[in-house]
């Protein structure tokens, strides 16, 4: 099964985005922040993380910029799911490696489409 | 409403823009017309029959036909149709015109713009190998208010994330406020223009490629019929009409047949099948020399 682990430091958009991967078919694992979600790479590294900017200990950006140094840890599709939402921020998140970029606000359809956007289609699309 | 009334409704709309409602769309009229009904201070959608059979308020009934069509739409829908312009339909039809360096390209169901700005987009992608053409990329729907809105190229936050990949969203849009503008080359790229597809439309001129997708599924089927025949006059005898993936030519018209290899793409039947649909080029506008040389006439 494809895994997904969800990054954020708000636990209502954990389980949110949590409920869309799951109907899309990913065994989900959460981390609060990026240095949890590092140790959580180190274990098993996800096929897919969606991750937020801002979090405490570590974010997102510097969570990414490490993730791409580890070994095995340019294979996620990491997309980036944040209030930043200025062409600036967006360009810096694509430079350190990010695959795709949801702004904030997100639903279900944008979430679906940005995954079909890095290669992971619904079961609807798979045939 | 009564029946009476839904009736009218039914068929007024089937003539003015080909929709087909069945009985049990009722729910579909009032909750599209009501908010018609409230901007045009009428009591409810019996107020809104008698004004629309007793004299002809032409704001009134366009407002009603648009309320009724359907607009959604996103950048790249369905991606095949696109990956499908880019890799075969663009670099095919390019070969064949390499003498007149000239290509039709037409979206005949363009509603806020995101099918001809994505086929723009990959016309602007492929600028280098372009240089020294002439594109030309028609965009027609029945309603003004989503040409006004594709026009603008203003879009929204889930807009612009429904298909769109944010590389490019970075390159081809300026966020503007809360809401993401198009690049004035994109928009200059795209001629838009009002068009009932229940009209002629034969002065729009032959096309290399049409998008005609998501709006056959709305007609009956002599209404698909007639608008699939004219489309085959309109589209080069090698051109490509692509359809939505829950349309199709079979059973409804002679002139076209489904491309094996690429689903949703149809060409014109072989000429054998297709001898009165030929006789219909000769009706070109006369000023459109360019073009009959174009097909070749």
């Amino acid at each position: 099964m494809r895994t997904c682990l969800i990054v954020d430091d708000s636990a209502v958009i954990r389980k949110v985005a949590r409920r869309i991967f799951e109907t899309m078919n990913f065994q989900v694992g959460e981390a609060e922040d990026g240095e949890k979600a590092l140790a959580a790479c180190a274990e098993t590294m996800p096929d897919a993380i969606l991750l937020d900017w801002n979090m405490p200990t570590m974010d997102g950006y510097d969570f990414l910029r490490a993730l791409r140094k580890v070994p095995g840890g340019e294979k996620p599709k990491v997309l980036f799911c944040t209030t930043e939402n200025d062409v600036g921020a967006i360009a810096r998140a694509l430079h350190a490696g990010a695959d795709e970029y949801i702004m904030k606000p997100f639903d279900r359809d944008i979430v679906t489409a940005k995954l079909a956007q890095v290669g992971f289609h619904g079961e609807a699309d798979a045939a | 409403m009564t029946e009476l009334e839904f009736d009218f409704l039914r068929s007024y709309l089937k003539t003015r823009s080909g929709l087909a409602l069945s009985a049990e769309k009722r729910y579909l009229i009032e909750s599209r017309l009501g908010p018609v009904c409230r901007r045009f201070n009428l009591a409810g959608l019996g107020a809104l029959v008698t004004a629309l059979k007793g004299s002809r308020d032409l704001a009134l009934e366009r407002a009603v036909v648009e309320a009724m069509t359907t607009n959604e739409t996103f950048f790249f829908r369905d991606r095949t149709p696109f990956d499908l312009f880019r890799d075969v339909l663009l670099p095919e039809a390019m070969a064949r015109r390499a003498t007149q360096r000239r290509l039709r390209i037409w979206c005949a169901a363009a509603s806020t713009g995101q099918e001809p700005y994505s086929l723009a987009m990959m016309l602007q992608d492929a600028a280098a190998r372009l240089a020294g053409w002439h594109v030309d990329l028609v965009a027609t729907d029945l309603s003004t208010e989503v040409l006004e809105k594709a026009k603008a190229g203003l879009y929204s936050h889930f807009e612009v994330q429904r298909g769109l990949p944010v590389q490019s969203l970075i390159k081809h849009f300026e966020q503007t406020g809360e809401q993401w503008r198009i690049s004035a080359s994109l928009r200059q790229m795209v001629d838009y223009r009002p068009l009932n597809l229940l009209h002629p439309f034969d002065a729009l001129g032959t096309f290399d490629i049409i998008y005609c997708r998501n709006v056959l599924i709305y007609f009956d089927a002599p209404t698909k019929g007639d608008v699939l025949a004219r489309l085959s006059a309109s589209l080069a005898p090698d051109g490509a009409l692509l359809l939505g993936a829950a349309e199709t030519v079979i059973g409804l018209t002679e002139k076209l047949v489904p491309n094996a290899q690429h689903r949703g793409l149809y060409v014109q039947a072989p000429a054998a099948a297709r001898a009165p649909a030929v006789r219909v080029l000769p009706g070109l506008p006369a000023t459109d020399t360019g073009l009959r040389r174009v097909v070749g006439l």
